[in-house]
């Protein structure tokens, strides 16, 4: 049987040695073992140890290597090697400063994150042993606190590339929902009364492209919606 | 002014509101309209002015013409605030808009009433 190979295009930028990106064609030999396209990044890697990109769990936990595969943010340990089309094409994610080859420099995306305030608010001395909610409420919290933020939604959207420094972007507004669909959480009103801005929450036009990319399977559309939904209960 | 990200302008919510209620409005208007433009009998001016003489047909109108100039101004606001960086840019362009859209709309009550 011969060999399997995969045939790659990837951005490469070293700002201390290059002028500017370039794309190189490179051709990488498989082992039988190799099924996702993390594990042939890995033997890229052996091939040339310039190139860079982020990894860590290898099993869609850590959200580290997040990447535009074929024109779709993924994670490349997510990804299987059987089915993509080649030439794979792989560039870092858009909209986020380049800091080498893969790897973008997050800090907007987690200057965002940090503004919803991801933490359970409540100044009520605790129980003895634990906040309890009932089933039913915790049902709600599903499909909100499974996201590993990867940030392939947020890098995925058109209104959070014209405005990252403004707009919350997805990943930012499903863990806002998350907390305001806690039940555990008292400061409801100051969340709203943070997310209510032309901005922050309303640069959301459902065009669904985060749902499309979540590798997660998670909905943050559905979630923005849902913000929308307590705001106008609270207003009108 | 020390350049800094400032955001929380505390509003949105109402504009938002208004974009969805104005497309409800505009796309019953659109049913409403094609169905009694189909039924007049015949298609000629008398007939097509006589359609907005009616007191009904005339509010309604203006109603649907009111929801498009409020509708766009929120869309066209929404494409300036992604593409137009500049405060002071911004600004003159939304005040551009702003002025169009009213005049628009005092053209279109005149033309409705002069039917």
């Amino acid at each position: 049987m011969s060999k399997r190979s995969v045939h790659f295009k990837i951005y490469r930028y070293d700002p201390d040695r290059d002028e500017k990106p370039y794309m190189q064609d490179i051709t990488i030999e498989l082992e039988p073992s190799d099924k996702k396209l993390l594990d042939a990044l890995m033997r890229l890697k052996g091939k040339d140890d310039t190139m860079s990109f982020r990894r860590s769990c290898r099993e869609g936990i850590c959200g580290s290597d997040a990447m535009n595969i074929n024109g779709k943010n993924g994670l490349a340990c997510l990804t299987a090697l059987d089915g993509l089309e080649q030439p794979v094409v792989l560039r870092p994610l858009p909209g986020l400063p380049v800091i080498r080859d893969l790897i973008v420099d997050m800090t907007q995306f987690f200057k965002q994150y940090h503004s919803i305030k991801p933490y359970l608010v409540n100044d009520n001395p605790p129980p003895e042993r634990e906040r309890l909610q009932s089933p039913e409420d915790r049902e709600e919290l599903n499909g909100l606190y499974e996201c590993i933020l990867c940030a392939c939604c947020s890098t995925s959207c058109p209104s959070f590339w014209w405005n990252p420094d403004k707009f919350v972007g997805p990943a930012g507004l499903l863990a806002a929902y998350r907390f305001l669909a806690d039940t555990r959480d008292e400061a409801t009103n100051e969340r709203l009364d943070n997310l209510e801005d032309p901005y922050r929450l309303f640069r959301c036009h459902s065009i669904m492209n985060c749902v499309d990319a979540c590798p997660k399977g998670l909905n943050p559309t559905r979630a923005i919606g849902k913000i929308k939904d307590m705001m106008v209960a609270r207003a009108v | 002014m020390v350049n800094r990200i400032v955001v929380g302008a505390h509003y949105g919510l109402r504009d938002w509101i208004a974009q969805r209620a104005t497309a409800v409005f505009m796309a019953l208007y659109t049913v409403i309209f094609a169905f009694v433009a189909l039924s007049l009998p015949e298609m000629s001016y008398e007939a097509w002015s006589g359609l907005f003489r009616g007191g009904l047909m005339r509010f309604l109108t203006l109603l649907f013409f009111l929801s498009l100039f409020f509708h766009a101004w929120v869309g066209v606001r929404d494409i300036f605030m992604d593409y137009i960086k500049p405060t002071g840019l911004r600004l003159a362009l939304h005040v551009v808009i702003i002025f169009l859209l009213v005049g628009y709309a005092g053209w279109a009550a005149q033309i409705l009433w002069r039917l």
